[in-house]
C-alpha cells in the first residue's frame, strides 16, 4: 500500500553563499502524514516550497509520481498549499475563496457548488459561504484555507506552520481536526512545524531537520524512543544526555559504574551518548539507588514534578509524581529499557544538561509563530 | 487623556480648514444664491448656466480623456514598479516625482515652447526634412492651441497622481496571496485579473479621483496650451472673477454646479467600484 509519491534527490539550496539545504534525500509515500520538524532556519520551509514549486533547488531533482518536476510551475502541480497566516483572498467571500481553484479549472456550477459545500462541511464551516474573510476568527480562517486547498482534491497537501498563529487550546483542537481530515480525504499531508508535540501527535513519519540537513526520519515512537543523535534527543521531548562508554552488548558504563541496557551493535569500549528520558527514572532511597545525587530544584507541573538532581556536577531532569524536597540526598534506579545509547555525533556535549534548566524552560514556553528568519527568501 | 491631546493636536488644522475652506465654501453658496444682493435669494444665476452646457461637456470630456490616458499609462507603470527591486523602485519614484519639484506654471510654459508652430518639435522635424513628405506647402504641425495639447498638459501634470496611489496599493499586496492563487492553479494572467487587479481597485479609484478633479477644473493648462480656443470650466469661472465678464454671482453658481457634478461622478464611480467587487463575488 505504501507507494512512493514524491522524492527529493540530493537537493541543495543556496542563497548567495548560505547553504539552506545540504544534500537532502527524502521520499514521501502516498497517503502519508509526514512532518518536517526542526528549529527556525533549519530548511524545513524551503523544503516545502521546493515541493510546492515556489522555489527551485540549486542542484538536485524533485520527482512526483516518478516524473521530474523541477521546472513545473506551482499552478501545474497536483499539490496545494495551506500557507502560514492563511493568505486568504480578502476581496472575496468564503464561498469564492474556496471555489477559486475550481473556477480556474472551469468546473461546472452544480458540481462546483456541491464540492465547495462539502469542503466547508469537512472543516466544520457549513453555512459560512456568504461571510467575509474579515468576519472570521483566526481558527476559522485557517479552516477556510484548508478547505480552499482540499476542494481541488490534490494528491498532496502542503501545510506551512498552519497552526502557528493560533492559541494553545485551538491549536490542540486543530491538530485532531487535521488528522481527521487527512484520514477522511485520504491524501498525503506534508506538514512543517517547529513544535515537536504537534509533530508527535499527528504524523505517520517525522523528518527531523537541523542546519539544512536531515537528522533523522522515523515514526513518532522511533524518533522519541530511538533518537539518532543528541540534537534529536533534545529537540524531541526532554532528555538527559550523559557521556558513557559501551563496554559490550547490553552493558554501558557511566559515572564509573556499569549499567544494564538493551542496546547492542557497538564496538567494544566505544564512547557513546547515553539518553535517559526524565520519566524513565525512579527516585529511590539512597541505599537502593544505582547512583546518588542531591535535589537542587523542584517545580510542580500538575501531573508530575520536575525535579533537577545534581549528579557529580551534571544536572538531570527527573519527572515523577513523588515529591522530594530541595536538598534531599536521593538514589535513582533506571531499568535497562530506560537507556538509549547513541553514537557520538557533532552534537555530542551540546545538549542534555539541565544546569541552565529554568532558562531552557523559558525558551520552550516562548510563543511560537515568529518568522523563520533563515527560511524566508 | 489621549483623546484630549489628539483634539488639541488637530486644532490648528481644523481651524485652518474652517477659515480657509469651510467659510469660503459657505460664501460661494451665498453668492451663488444671491443672498448678498439687493433682490435677495434668487435662482437666476443657476438658470443662466444652461447656455454654458457646451463648456461643461467639453471640460468633462477632456478630463475623462486625460484620466483614461493616465490610467492606461499609469497602471502598467505602477504594476511593474511594484515588482521591481528596491533600488530600481527608489530611482523610478524619484524620476516620477522629479517634475513636481518644478513649478507647475514653468512646466506648462515649457510645453508651450515645445509645441509651438515654431517650437522645438516642429523645428526638429523640419531639420530632418520630415515635412517634405507632405508636400512643399506643409511647414509645421499644429499642436499648440488644440484640445489635444490641453489633454497632453493634463496627462503630463497629473500622471504621478495616478501612478503613486496604484503603486502603493499593489506594493502592499501580500506575496503569499499571489502564491496561494498560483498554487490553486492560476497562471499569471489569472493571478492578475482575479487577484491583483481587484485588490488594486482602491488605488485605481483614488488615482482616478486625483487626476479627474484637477483636470476638470484646470484653467492654467487650457489657457496656456489651449490658447483660449478650448474654454474649460476653470476658464469660465476665472472669467467671472477676473475677466471681462465680471460676475461673481454667476461664477459662484458655476463653481457650485461643477462641484455637485464632480461629487456625483465620484460617488457613481465609487459605487461602480464597489459593484465591481460584488461582481467578482457572484
Amino acid at each position: 500500500m505504501a507507494k512512493e509519491l514524491i522524492r527529493l534527490s540530493d537537493c541543495v539550496m543556496k542563497f548567495d553563499d548560505d547553504i539552506i539545504l545540504d544534500h537532502i534525500n527524502l521520499y514521501i509515500n502516498n497517503k502519508e502524514f509526514l512532518t518536517l520538524l526542526g528549529p527556525s532556519g533549519c530548511g524545513k520551509t524551503t523544503t516545502l516550497r521546493i515541493i510546492g514549486g515556489f522555489q527551485t533547488p540549486t542542484s538536485g531533482d524533485v520527482f512526483f509520481d516518478g516524473k521530474r518536476i523541477n521546472d513545473v510551475p506551482p499552478h501545474k502541480r497536483k499539490i496545494n498549499t495551506v500557507f502560514q497566516k492563511y493568505a486568504l483572498f480578502t476581496h472575496m467571500n468564503i464561498f469564492e475563496n474556496v471555489a477559486f481553484g475550481l473556477r480556474i479549472a472551469k468546473v461546472p456550477w452544480d458540481e462546483l457548488k456541491q464540492r465547495v459545500e462539502e469542503a466547508l462541511a469537512l472543516v466544520n464551516l457549513a453555512g459560512y459561504g456568504k461571510r467575509s474573510v474579515d468576519s472570521l476568527s483566526g481558527g476559522q480562517q485557517q479552516r477556510v484555507a484548508i478547505a480552499r486547498a482540499i476542494v481541488n482534491r490534490p494528491q498532496v497537501l502542503l501545510l506551512d506552520e498552519p497552526l502557528g498563529a493560533l492559541d494553545l487550546k485551538l491549536r490542540k483542537d486543530m491538530q485532531v481536526e487535521l488528522k481527521r481530515i487527512q484520514q477522511q480525504v485520504g491524501i498525503t499531508f506534508i506538514y512543517v512545524t517547529h513544535d515537536q508535540e504537534e509533530a508527535l501527535t499527528m504524523s505517520d513519519t517525522i523528518v527531523v531537520m537541523n542546519q539544512g540537513r536531515i537528522q533523522q526520519i522515523g515514526t513518532p515512537t522511533d524518533i522519541y524512543n530511538e533518537p539518532k543523535n543528541a540534537f534529536v534527543a533534545d529537540f524531541i521531548g526532554e532528555s538527559n544526555i550523559i557521556d558513557g562508554v559501551m563496554l559490550s552488548d547490553g552493558v554501558v558504563r557511566m559515572y564509573g559504574k556499569k549499567f544494564q541496557c538493551l542496546d547492542s551493535g557497538f564496538s567494544p569500549n566505544e564512547p557513546v551518548d547515553v539518553v535517559i528520558r526524565p520519566e524513565d527514572i525512579d527516585i529511590v532511597s539512597p541505599d537502593q539507588g544505582q547512583i546518588h545525587g542531591v535535589v537542587t530544584e523542584v517545580t510542580f507541573k500538575g501531573v508530575h514534578y520536575d525535579i533537577i538532581v545534581d549528579f557529580k556536577g551534571f544536572k538531570w531532569l527527573i519527572q515523577t509524581s513523588d515529591y522530594s524536597p530541595v536538598g534531599a540526598y536521593i538514589g535513582v534506579k533506571i531499568d535497562p529499557d530506560g537507556f538509549h545509547i547513541m553514537k557520538k555525533s557533532q552534537y555530542s556535549g551540546q545538549f542534555g544538561d539541565y544546569s541552565s534548566y529554568s532558562a531552557e524552560y523559558d525558551e520552550l514556553n516562548e510563543e511560537p509563530g515568529e518568522q523563520e528568519a533563515g527560511d524566508e527568501e | 487623556m489621549k483623546n484630549r491631546r489628539n483634539r488639541i493636536l488637530a486644532a490648528p488644522y481644523v481651524g485652518w480648514m474652517a477659515v480657509f475652506v469651510v467659510i469660503p465654501l459657505f460664501l460661494v453658496v451665498l453668492y451663488a444664491f444671491g443672498f448678498d444682493s439687493k433682490e435677495g435669494f434668487t435662482l437666476g444665476n443657476f438658470t443662466q448656466i444652461h447656455q454654458y452646457a457646451g463648456i461643461f461637456a467639453n471640460s468633462f470630456v477632456l478630463a475623462l480623456f486625460a484620466t483614461a490616458i493616465c490610467l492606461l499609462l499609469g497602471y502598467p507603470a505602477a504594476y511593474f514598479l511594484a515588482r521591481e527591486v528596491p533600488a530600481v523602485r527608489r530611482l523610478a519614484t524619484i524620476i516620477i516625482m522629479l517634475p513636481m519639484w518644478m513649478n507647475f506654471l514653468l512646466r506648462t510654459y515649457s510645453w508651450m515652447s515645445l509645441l509651438e508652430n515654431t517650437g522645438l518639435i516642429n523645428r526638429f522635424l523640419r531639420a530632418i526634412h520630415f515635412f517634405d513628405l507632405f508636400g512643399p506647402e506643409k511647414g509645421y504641425f499644429t499642436m499648440i492651441n488644440t484640445p489635444g495639447a490641453v489633454v497632453l498638459g493634463m496627462v503630463y501634470n497629473f500622471l504621478p497622481f495616478m501612478i503613486l496611489p496604484i503603486f502603493s496599493v499593489i506594493d502592499k499586496i501580500d506575496n503569499r496571496v499571489i502564491e496561494a492563487a498560483q498554487d490553486l492553479g492560476a497562471d499569471s494572467v489569472t493571478v492578475f485579473s482575479r487577484i491583483i487587479f481587484p485588490l488594486s481597485l482602491p488605488g485605481v479609484l483614488s488615482g482616478i479621483t486625483m487626476v479627474f478633479i484637477p483636470s476638470v477644473s484646470t484653467f492654467v493648462i487650457s489657457k496656456l496650451l489651449g490658447g483660449g480656443k478650448t474654454i474649460l470650466l476653470g476658464d469660465l469661472i476665472d472669467m467671472q472673477f477676473y475677466g471681462s465678464t465680471y460676475n461673481p454671482h454667476l461664477g459662484s453658481a458655476i463653481s457650485l454646479v461643477m462641484m455637485v457634478l464632480v461629487m456625483a461622478a465620484m460617488a457613481l464611480m465609487n459605487r461602480f467600484g464597489a459593484g465591481e467587487e460584488e461582481a467578482m463575488l457572484f
